[in-house]
């Protein structure tokens, strides 16, 4: 038998079934090939700061899934990012000039380390709650660029550590653009993160993370183990931002206490609600933004008239305001983030 | 018959204060077995002790000859025991399928989670009209299907219901009665009913246990129950 309580509606306003499971990958593609027809097209100044928006993606692709879809607060991202940049600096030192096969072996240690790192904090937060993990995570965020500066004879103190880089492969050619090669490598990067970050949350786990964020005591009852989903959600982000950090070393070519500051941990996740928490869409715009805010801002104190002093102190705190302006903005227009307004406008 | 269920001596509290003072209780395979009682008798306490959400001071609950001490909420449902709590347990921000699929998330045999999947959709229509609705825009029947369906999707020995006809219409309580019966007829499942609606209770089960104060203070055939005029007026109240 079977229960019924309204009318039949007719099949004809059936909801489409689920997507094609290869629909990812076709992205993917997709946007790897437009990347690098960017890459050509685009000076390298910008193909820097296109490399840097990949970094960014790593990681706020990965807090994304933690903080919107597992509903874990970090603010400590920025710290897991420095494990990896870390990470990098020191094995691309004892691996330097014996190919690119080294730079690939010294990014998936940074990725290692950074995993092993989140893995321990997710440990503790898995027990913490809103404002206590919120804390547990910022002490992170403070101790990790302290312990850098401490140990002056394995992270060289405030200075920081360089990190060798090899120049691109011959095979592309001598002339080469460096700038275009980093581009290249940060989004290979970044779009396997967001590839497989996608293809998670779709199934089992993505289910698993968001009852367990909605309502612990029915993802309980339904069989989901409410702690591994949490250690797990907070092992897989700092993976991700491990990745973005061994990135960001890449880029710059060093690492050092001042490049993870506190304020780096809550512009990412500041980024990620302005571009719509929980949505990977969303995470490319807060990518974006980490990127185009800091620049605006050095485009305006170029146009105003002011002393050098003055200029320096605004370049300092614009971009904090203008984010903080920015998040205002937007969750008074679209509570859902930027990604959301994509979402509202092909539902009208 | 033989037992599925069997609560020793249980004794359960929130802090100091004892709301159940050594219960005993014998849930029989197959069987659909009514919990009746008025507000505060320590029902809901009950079934969230034998689902494993509070863990009693004193005394043990055995399923099957298992002993249960120590064994996790989410461990549960994978020895058989699916808990449909008041209020209904429902994750709102979850569409009906999502919800429904997170009842099959920790089988391993894939296909017969989906088969249950799809028994559910043909059990409960509505649900299967709204499968990508999220839980928040379901009305309270179908939000007390859905829970169901969940609970039913891990393939449950023994189902412990709390409150099924809370705020639903008279019609709607007859058909989810009707379909515990249904269940317990074709599968041979096992339900522990905890119900405020007596006569509707007792009109599918086969047996009552009448709680007052935390106690148990009688436990009898369904139809005895219906018919000890005394009872009624003690402690059920029509």
């Amino acid at each position: 038998m079977s229960v019924t309580l309204a009318p039949k509606v007719d099949a004809g306003t059936r909801v489409p079934a689920a997507p094609r499971k290869h629909r990812y990958l076709v992205w993917a593609v997709v946007a790897a090939v437009l990347i690098v027809a960017l890459t050509y097209a685009l000076p390298p100044f910008r193909n820097y700061q296109l490399a840097t928006v990949g970094a960014y993606l790593c990681v706020t692709a990965g807090l994304t899934v933690l903080t919107g879809l597992n509903g874990q607060l970090s603010l400590g991202h920025g710290a897991l990012m420095a494990t990896g940049a870390y990470t990098v600096a020191m094995v691309q030192e004892k691996l330097a000039g014996r190919g690119q096969w080294t730079l690939l072996v010294a990014v998936l240690a940074g990725i290692a380390v950074a995993t092993v790192a989140g893995g321990i904090v997710g440990l503790a937060a898995a027990r913490l709650r809103g404002p206590y993990l919120a804390g547990l995570t910022l002490a992170v965020a403070v101790v990790v660029p302290a312990i850098a500066s401490t140990f002056d004879k394995t992270f060289n103190s405030d200075q920081g550590l360089s990190v060798y880089v090899d120049p691109p492969p011959l095979a592309l050619g001598a002339t080469f653009p460096y700038e275009r090669w980093q581009a290249w490598l940060a989004w290979a990067g970044a779009l396997l993160t967001v590839f497989l970050l996608a293809t998670l949350v779709r199934g089992r786990f993505g289910r698993a993370l968001r009852a367990v964020r909605d309502d612990e005591a029915a993802a309980r009852i339904a069989g989901v183990n409410v702690a591994r989903t949490q250690v797990l959600a907070f092992v897989v982000s700092a993976a991700c931002a491990g990745l973005g950090g061994a990135l960001f070393a890449v880029l710059a070519q060093s690492v050092s206490p001042g490049a993870f500051p506190i304020s780096l941990s809550l512009f990412l996740v500041m980024a990620i609600v302005i571009g719509g928490l929980g949505s990977l869409a969303g995470a490319v715009w807060g990518a974006v933004l980490l990127v185009a805010l800091p620049a605006l801002t050095h485009s305006l104190t170029e146009l105003i008239d002011v002393s050098p002093a003055v200029a320096q102190r605004l370049e300092g705190n614009l971009p904090l305001a203008l984010f903080g302006i920015t998040l205002i903005v937007v969750m008074l227009a679209a509570p859902g983030g930027i990604a959301s307004l994509r979402l509202r406008r092909r539902k009208a | 018959m033989t037992a599925l269920l069997e609560a020793e001596q249980l004794t359960v509290g929130y802090g100091a204060a004892p709301v159940l003072h050594s219960v005993d209780l014998t849930v029989a395979q197959g069987s659909i077995t009514a919990v009746l009682g008025a507000n505060g008798a320590g029902k809901t306490t009950l079934l969230r002790t034998l689902s494993g959400l509070l863990r009693p001071a004193t005394g043990r609950v055995v399923l099957d000859g298992q002993d249960l001490r120590g064994v996790k909420v989410e461990q549960m449902v994978r020895r058989g025991v699916a808990h449909v709590p008041e209020g209904r347990g429902v994750v709102t921000e979850l569409t009906v399928d999502e919800n429904l699929r997170l009842g099959g998330l920790w089988r391993r045999d894939r296909v017969d989670a989906k088969r249950a999947l799809d028994e559910v959709y043909d059990l409960f229509e509505p649900l299967a009209r709204r499968r990508r609705f999220p839980g928040h825009q379901l009305s309270g029947g179908e939000r007390q299907m859905l829970a169901l369906g969940r609970a039913l999707v891990g393939r449950p020995r023994l189902l412990l219901l709390d409150e099924p006809s809370l705020g639903l219409a008279p019609k709607v309580t007859a058909q989810i009665m009707g379909l515990l019966r249904t269940l317990r007829d074709r599968t041979g499942l096992t339900v522990l009913l905890v119900e405020q609606n007596v006569r509707s209770a007792l009109s599918v089960a086969d047996t009552g246990i009448v709680m007052s104060l935390g106690r148990v203070v009688a436990n009898a055939d369904a139809a005895t129950l219906r018919d000890d005029e005394d009872m009624r007026h003690a402690y059920l109240g029509f």
